[in-house]
């Protein structure tokens, strides 16, 4: 059942999938004494949104998606993908974590066939490797080793590993947060045409409330830890969008405000 | 010619000053090339000057070597840039041939010539030379055995201890059941189980193997655990979100992370079960190296000692420079590594 939902998703790339978090709870037990992360976190994003989650450093983004990753179980609450419970990781739904994680022994071509290689599918589908390699802009790198690159180069070989797996939902925490601003903008506007392109639903972690409104259909904002979802934004602007765009800059002051900055702003 | 030369000079004198730190570069370069051909010079005369205080049939010949290396040292430092690598690794290596020339003079002149260290016990280098040549046969049973028990000890030892580590490593049920059997037996010295060893075994050669691949398996396998459970969980969650099955992870995941750790647990092995050969073999196997040292040390057979004392170091040495290379060809994705 699990190889045909796989054939399925090589197949007929990735519409997206819709995502339903339902009063969701977590917490973490430190030495013993219980720390609370997620407090009743309800979240439901239709197939093929593109959601901007915003809150302050500690809150439980991180921990949130790893929950929908399927990577942890939650305490309290149910997440869904597709209307089927998600009770562990499965490349429908792929992550780019905060720290890029490539794995050292393997060169950098290696580390984009991860996906691909563990599924065993790699064989018959070589090419989508150095696609998603050209995607990034990294071609030349392929035989490099991962100590060879730098940091920003990293994290997009990290974005790369997971886009080579046509995600139905694709999981980013902070992806270009080393990122020059150059690249950073650059590779902004490339996460918006694949998207397009692709049509996956994207949950996107940042601390950058300019960043998520360029790129998102929808801002959710967290309260400080434990987090509880503390407003729901839609964006309904067309792409590409422009950073001075004053309703753009509306939207951000009042998420500023939001968190708790609005005396400077 | 002459009348060329002589224009040549004068029309360019800018070349011919910067010839002389040309020629002092030069001088510079082979001058250690001619100081290692004086060297072995010397040590061949010494061969040949004075009278042996012993019976050695070699030194003649021995001196007459030492002739063609002090000759080989000349002409291949000094024309080192005609020779391409060759030229340049015997260049790199010159002032060691210095060091060993002078060193076999001094020895060949402390032992054969006026035996200033007492002779049965300091052979003097032509005796060791007269071993290699006329007991070569014996020589080359006792390498070859040898290396055969060693060698299939030793990949026992290190298949045995990779799988047990890696299964501790993985699995907690494994880990309950291995992890104190290996903490109260794995500390124990390989050699203390010899005596039980020798009687509990069929034969000499199979006690042996078992006893090396014991020396070689306990550090391997506590390496190669180690190694498996430090293995950052974040690679876990990376393999397990693309769809890796546990197969995988142990293969793919586990194992190439905690290589750098196994190949220390190697590396110790290797030393330990050298050890466990040596004693193995002077005590039970009536072969190989360490069979040879016991018996020349049985018939006051000095030189056949430090023969076979040359042969082993060149042998044990030989074994961690290959044991370097595989890891170095294995691990080229790591930074800073020791060369050997
Ligand atoms: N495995 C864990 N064990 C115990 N506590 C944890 C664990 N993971 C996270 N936490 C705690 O949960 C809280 C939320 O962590 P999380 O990583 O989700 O924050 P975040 O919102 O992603 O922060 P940032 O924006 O800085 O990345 C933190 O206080 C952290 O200490
Ligand atoms: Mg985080």
């Amino acid at each position: 059942m699990v190889t045909a939902a796989l054939a399925e998703a090589v197949t007929h790339p990735a519409a997206g999938a819709a995502l339903d978090i339902e009063q969701v709870s977590h917490a973490f037990d430190i030495d013993g004494t219980e720390l609370p992360v997620l407090s009743d976190v309800s979240i439901s994003v239709e197939p093929g949104e593109f959601v901007a989650l915003l809150g302050p450093s500690g809150c439980g983004k991180s921990t949130l998606l790893r929950l929908v990753a399927g990577l942890d179980k939650p305490r309290a609450g149910r997440l869904r993908e597709d209307e089927s419970r998600i009770r562990s990781p499965h490349p429908s739904r792929v992550v780019v974590f905060q720290d890029p994680t490539l794995f050292p022994w393997r060169s950098v071509w290696d580390n984009v066939a991860l996906g691909l290689e563990a599924q065993g599918i790699l064989k018959s589908q070589r090419h989508r490797v150095d696609d998603a390699l050209d995607l990034v802009g990294l071609a030349s790198f392929r035989n490099a080793y991962p100590h060879q690159l730098s940091g920003g180069m990293a994290q997009r070989v990290a974005l790369a590993r997971a886009l080579v797996n046509d995600p139905k939902i694709l999981i980013l925490d902070e992806p270009l947060g080393k990122l020059d601003s150059l690249t950073r903008i650059t590779m902004q506007a490339e996460l918006v045409s694949l998207w397009q392109r692709k049509g996956f639903t994207t949950l996107l972690v940042t601390h950058d409330a300019e960043e998520a409104l360029v790129l998102a259909n929808r801002v959710i904002v967290f309260s400080d830890r434990p987090a509880r979802v503390k407003a729901d934004i839609r964006v309904d602007r067309p792409y590409p969008r422009h950073r001075g765009d004053p309703y753009l800059a509306d939207l951000r002051r009042q998420i500023l405000g939001l968190l708790g900055l609005d005396a400077t702003w | 010619m002459s009348t060329y030369s002589l224009s040549d000079g004068l029309a360019s004198g800018a070349p011919r000053l910067s010839r002389t730190p040309l020629l002092a570069n030069w001088a510079r370069e082979s001058g250690v090339g001619v100081l290692a051909s004086i060297a072995w010079i010397a040590f061949g005369l010494s061969c040949l000057w004075w009278e042996d205080v012993g019976d050695w049939s070699r030194t003649h010949s021995l001196g007459i070597a030492a002739f063609v290396i002090a000759a080989i040292a000349l002409f291949g430092t000094v024309g080192a840039d005609y020779l391409g690598s060759a030229g340049r690794a015997l260049r790199k290596r010159a002032p060691w041939l210095v060091a060993l020339g002078a060193f076999l003079t001094l020895w060949e002149v402390a032992t054969a010539k006026f035996a200033w260290l007492p002779l049965p016990f300091f052979p003097p280098p032509q005796s060791i030379i007269e071993v290699y040549t006329d007991d070569l046969p014996k020589l080359l049973d006792s390498v070859f055995a040898s290396v055969k028990l060693q060698l299939g000890g030793y990949l026992i030892g290190v298949t045995v201890g990779f799988l047990t580590g890696v299964s501790i490593g993985w699995s907690r049920a494994v880990g309950y059941w291995v992890h104190p059997v290996l903490r109260f037996i794995g500390p124990l010295p390989a050699t203390a189980w010899l005596p039980i060893a020798f009687f509990t075994f069929p034969s000499s050669w199979s006690a042996s193997t078992f006893l090396i691949a014991l020396a070689t398996g306990f550090p391997v396998t506590v390496l190669t655990w180690s190694g498996v459970a430090s293995v950052s969980n974040a690679y876990y969650d990376v393999a397990r979100t693309l769809g890796a099955k546990p197969s995988f992870l142990v293969l793919k995941v586990a194992i190439p992370a905690a290589l750098p750790h196994v190949f220390v647990g190697l590396f110790m092995g290797l030393g330990s079960s050298f050890a466990v050969l040596v004693v193995a073999e002077m005590i039970g196997v009536k072969a190989g190296l360490g069979w040879y040292l016991q018996w020349a040390q049985g018939w006051a057979a000095y030189a056949n000692m430090y023969a076979a004392l040359i042969v082993m170091s060149l042998l044990c040495s030989g074994a961690i420079t290959l044991l370097f290379a595989i890891r170095d060809r294995l691990l080229v994705w790591q930074k800073g590594t020791v060369k050997w």
